[in-house]
């Protein structure tokens, strides 16, 4: 909860919350227009190409450029479309992607006894929009929304390359939020709380979730991430090569502009949320520094540059990945990432529990191998199992379909 | 992949009933109506209380990965294709025609204008033709010149597929270094032959100029890199899962359902059957050089990726092998009635003189005949068919364009694949929409 809400609630109170507010809207706004220019001029660099050099210095207004040439465009929509729903739609990517920022702690000294509380003419505050206690919960709340506003482009453009983009968006989603959802849980488990704030604090000191959870809830929210992001290699929804543009194929002018923009900002937002939950958020050295260098200067330095490297990673992965087809995604999903995650879940909790009761930990992690092992590979059988009994079936119908058909009078 | 030691020889032709069986079952037309091929594969067409899940979706002529104007009407059932067929003409300009109202000189700077993409076979097949009727033999240089240069041509028409089939699969980096790659080779073409592309170089009677002043350096230039840059090819996509995963057992054709549809190129040698018209029926001096067929075990995207990428390193041990055996002599045969005088004799000769405006006024007269030429373009047997009366232009010109009948294989391989998949198969067959359509 933040310390600033706990009191009076006065006109100082609300001043703050405002500039805040203000701040944040306008640092993502201006974060997504950079990170906009740096995706399409690392990209650039890594394919030989020299990528946007006209829009002032090193092509940076370049996203500037292009919002004012969408923002003077025609509106279309198209004539079978559903006009409700069809102008509603943007506003649903668009909003939740802001909307989770606000959880994300960017500065505040979590030193020692220190939980990231700032002083901001004489009241204090936490450097975050909002601290709700459901914290990390908004964020997966808004993320769900967000595959509304996706599902209804595509349903409401009245078109056809689109629908086939929602249908994949929503089975997409649907299933890598199960893998996201479990990997957030076992941090849930070490932070003991939902508040953004009290999970950073609980990685003060170079406890980060990263190792502390074992690498593996990170690797599998990382590329639930991307998924949930529809980024490459994941990006089936909006697949330009086989379904022209996706969802948003039918899209102009401004409405296609919030699409792109809540598709950034998604990344931009969804790289502070991994930093947040596994990477300590702002945490770092601050070298017994008090003061304002220790409140806001490193911390802000630690989480934007955290931030940049993930961002870096995600232009990476776009420069370097072919595309997944859509059964191969589901077969990741399912059958790779959720059995993961649930199987690491559990593995923490036991060895959790361990701990407050103080059992042996040899046996307590060999137990647990063994169970894990056993269940993977009954996991395995069962995926076997299923593909053979699939092939045989098709086969059989292959046969049938073939036989009563005489080729003697083809040729 | 293995070479050309164990071929599997089709030499019964009944086994190639089983092949129009299945390809019967697919729905592929052959040479079928529409109707009865529904008929006999069984089809059902979806009813409004039926099959009504059913959707048609038309996929191109304008859509960004059917390699221009190609249009597939495909049959969905959610994502899976039902039935698919091609359809052509978009960019139908009928050239094959045009050819008949130009004389045998001006021939090349139609036919090159076929296939965009390796321009240099169309008018190799085109020239041997001629020559053909003619009865003439080119000089032993030209003959060097042709291969070399259709070699580089090979090469650049590669890359292309490199670049596209990395695009149409999602790694978008792939098409700027399939690029990058084909630009050094054209750089190359265009130093010999003035062009990049629609180069009309080779002519009947040799080549239309000398390799100019330091070829063998520029040449070297876009050769010597290569090997390096296909060794990258195979660390981002050869050995790649995600790629892996997308190409194999994607488009899965045998070696009797390609020779039932008269599909050739990589297509044909991705299912394990060595032909290849440099090795099979050599023209020019393919038989003098040393290099492998390669070819395929499984018929699917993936041999063809692996088939064509293996090419490029073949074509580069070819270019190396002409370089060093590259003979002096004429470029082009000296037979006044055929090829031009150069320009310093029309100063001092008569004769040279109207030999030179005959040939490009009326141009030069052919034997009365009929003849096909075939050679192995990057795309697979490309074939010129000439019927010549006696004048100076032909009766009737048919190319047999690999491009056109390979995409006869698409309804095939696209039976039962996801829409995905529909891009990577045409892809992997690599039309070129202008040598399709003609």
């Amino acid at each position: 909860m933040d310390p600033l809400l706990s009191g009076d609630i006065g006109f100082a109170e609300i001043l703050i919350v405002l500039i805040k507010v203000l701040i944040a809207f306008a640092g993502l706004m201006v974060g997504v227009m950079l990170m906009v220019w740096f995706e399409r001029k690392l990209v650039a660099d890594m394919q030989n190409r020299i990528g946007p050099n006209r829009a002032g210095p090193f092509g940076i207004l370049q996203t500037l450029a292009d919002g004012i040439k969408l923002f003077f465009k025609e509106e279309l929509s198209p004539a079978k479309s559903d006009p409700f729903v069809y102008r509603l739609a943007p506003f649903l990517a668009l909003v939740p992607a802001f909307l989770v920022f606000s959880v994300i702690p960017i500065a505040g000294n979590f030193s020692g006894d220190n939980t990231g509380v700032v002083t901001i003419a004489g009241h204090e505050t936490l450097m975050q929009v909002a601290d709700p206690q459901i914290g990390i919960l908004l964020v997966l709340a808004m993320s769900s929304i967000a595959v509304y506003g996706i599902m209804l482009a595509g349903w409401a453009s009245g078109s056809k390359y689109p629908l086939l983009g929602s249908v994949r968006a929503s089975a997409q989603m649907v299933s890598y939020e199960a893998a996201l959802g479990l990997s957030i849980a076992t941090v849930l488990l070490l932070a003991g709380a939902l508040s953004t704030n009290l999970i950073v604090n609980e990685q003060a000191g170079g406890r980060w979730n990263l190792w502390m959870t074992g690498l593996v809830p990170f690797v599998v929210f990382l590329i639930a991430a991307t998924a949930e992001l529809n980024r490459p290699p994941f990006d089936l929804v909006e697949a330009e090569q086989e379904l022209v543009g996706g969802f948003h194929t039918e899209y102009t002018a401004l409405r296609f502009a919030m699409f792109f923009l809540a598709e950034f900002m998604n990344v931009v937002t969804m790289s502070a949320v991994i930093v947040t939950l596994f990477l300590g958020g702002p945490n770092g050295p601050l070298f017994g520094i008090t003061g304002w260098v220790s409140d806001y200067l490193l911390p802000s330095i630690y989480f934007f540059g955290k931030l940049f490297i993930l961002l870096f990673v995600f232009v990476w992965f776009r420069a370097t990945l072919p595309r997944f087809r859509y059964d191969q995604l589901m077969d990741l999903g399912w059958k790779l990432l959720i059995p993961l995650s649930l199987g690491w879940f559990l593995l923490v909790a036991t060895v959790q529990v361990s701990q407050d009761q103080g059992w042996n930990p040899i046996v307590v992690v060999t137990s647990v191998v063994v169970i894990g092992v056993l269940g993977a590979s009954l996991l395995r059988l069962s995926i076997r199992t299923g593909n053979f009994r699939r092939t045989e079936e098709s086969e059989e119908a292959e046969d049938s379909h073939m036989s009563p058909k005489d080729p003697g009078g083809v040729r | 992949m293995t070479t050309t030691e164990d071929i599997p020889q089709i030499t019964d032709l009944d086994s190639l009933d089983g092949a129009i069986a299945r390809l019967v079952a697919d729905n592929s037309v052959l040479h079928l109506s529409q109707s009865e091929a529904e008929e006999r594969s069984g089809y059902q067409a979806p009813t409004a209380d039926g099959m009504g899940e059913r959707m048609i979706m038309n996929m191109g002529p304008q859509h960004p990965s059917t390699h221009g104007v190609l249009r597939i009407v495909l049959e969905l059932e959610g994502e899976v294709i039902i039935r698919s067929k091609p359809i052509i003409g978009y960019l139908h300009t009928g050239m094959e025609k045009t050819g008949e109202e130009l004389s045998y000189l001006q021939g090349p700077t139609n036919v090159t204008r076929m296939d965009y993409a390796s321009p240099l076979f169309t008018e190799l097949a085109f020239a041997l033709a001629v020559e053909q009727l003619l009865g003439i033999e080119v000089p032993e240089r030209a003959r060097w010149i042709r291969m070399l240069m259709c070699e580089a041509n090979r090469i650049s028409s590669h890359m292309l597929f490199m670049a596209t089939n990395g695009m149409d699969l999602g790694a978008v980096s792939m098409m700027l270094y399939g690029w990058r790659e084909r630009e050094e080779v054209l750089r190359f073409l265009e130093l010999v032959t003035g062009l990049r592309m629609n180069h009309n170089y080779i002519r009947p009677g040799g080549v239309a100029a000398d390799l100019p002043d330091g070829w063998k350096g520029s040449l070297q230039r876009a050769i010597d890199p290569l090997p390096e840059r296909l060794d990258e090819f195979d660390i981002l996509m050869t050995g790649q899962p995600i790629w892996r995963e997308r190409l194999q057992g994607v488009g899965v054709i045998t070696a009797e359902e390609c020779l039932t549809l008269g599909v050739t190129g990589p297509i044909l040698r991705s299912t394990g059957y060595a032909w290849d018209l440099r090795k099979d029926m050599p023209y020019l001096h393919y038989d003098e050089l040393d290099f492998d067929v390669l070819v395929g075990s499984y018929g699917d995207c993936f041999d063809r990726y692996a088939i064509r990428l293996n090419e490029i390193r073949e074509s580069i041990g070819m270019i190396r092998q002409i370089v060093d055996r590259m003979p002096g002599g004429d470029y082009k045969i000296q037979d006044k009635k055929v090829t031009p005088p150069p320009r310093a004799r029309i100063d001092e000769s008569m004769e040279a003189l109207i030999h030179h405006f005959k040939i490009f006024t009326e141009g030069f007269k052919v034997p009365a005949g009929e003849t096909y030429a075939a050679v192995e373009s990057p795309r697979g047997e490309l074939g010129v068919y000439i019927v010549s009366d006696g004048s100076a232009r032909p009766h009737r010109m048919h190319v047999r364009a690999p491009s056109f009948i390979n995409l006869q294989s698409m309804p095939h391989m696209m039976r039962n694949s996801l829409l995905a998949d529909t891009v990577a198969i045409v892809s992997s067959v690599d039309p070129i929409m202008g040598e399709v359509d003609r």
